[in-house]
């Protein structure tokens, strides 16, 4: 499934859509950078409610496939500005954390 | 030990949004010369993570990376405070960063942990007072 299809099914918002082409193969939540360096997966859809400029460090280093920031936590511009810098897609959705995860567990199958 | 090209940074000690800089330099480097995604991603997170430390810890220092078709060799070096226990500050979960860091996401004791889990190789020299150099070798082949 891409970022597009993604978008498309789930009706998040995109904030910022570097590759909407880019695979997911995965998911990851976490809110602790380092643990989510640690954990996450390369092509992941990473969820997370922490949205300081570090996170696009981390999705960058990670290679993620998306950052989907839940509970409808909105970054400021810099965020997003740093994210079109570096070719981050950036997502937002109102559910809370563990629901989004159930909608993309769903949607990989 | 003498690797082919040599490349500096100095990490801003003072600016902890910009941290990554130099990582990020590096994972691009890398990807020019063709080695593996899954090599540069090892690379580039244990050396975001050493510039995390120099940032929190020690007000910034120098990051020099050394490569070679063979072989990364990853030289942070700060002059922080050091390192009191390095046993335990390689144990997971372990942590003395303040709590407005905890509050940026880091801090959760998985940094040096991060860097040994992705490295072929580690060496943490550190002395009290006087600062800490870490040392990590990536194999290519």
């Amino acid at each position: 499934m891409t970022v597009e299809q993604l978008l498309q099914q789930t009706g998040w918002q995109p904030l910022l859509l570097a590759d909407e082409t880019r695979e997911i193969t995965g998911g990851y939540a976490g809110d602790l950078l380092s643990w989510v360096m640690g954990r996450a997966e390369s092509g992941d859809c990473w969820f997370t409610i922490m949205s300081n400029l570090n996170v696009v460090a981390v999705a960058q280093l990670t290679d993620v496939a998306c950052v989907v920031f839940t509970e409808g936590v909105t970054p400021d511009a810099s965020i997003l500005a740093a994210a079109k810098l570096h070719d981050i897609n950036l997502i937002r959705a109102e559910e809370p954390t563990y629901a989004a995860c159930v909608r993309l567990g769903e949607l990989l199958g | 030990m003498e690797e082919l090209l040599h490349y500096h940074f100095d990490v801003d000690g003072e600016n902890f949004a910009s941290a990554g800089e130099a990582s990020v330099q590096v994972k691009r480097l890398l990807r020019q010369m063709g080695f593996s995604p899954d090599l540069i991603r090892r690379i580039s997170i244990a050396m975001y993570e050493g510039e995390i430390n120099m940032v929190i810890h020690a007000n910034g220092g120098d990051a020099d990376v050394y490569m070679d078709p063979e072989r990364i060799r990853v030289v942070l070096k700060d002059h922080g405070p050091g390192i009191k226990d390095i046993a335990l500050a390689m144990q997971e979960g372990y942590s003395t960063a303040p709590d407005n860091i905890r509050s940026l996401g880091f801090g959760a004791g998985m940094g040096l942990p991060n860097m040994k889990r992705y490295s072929d190789e580690m060496t943490v020299e550190s002395t009290v007072g006087v600062g800490t150099t870490i040392t990590l070798i990536f194999q290519s082949a």
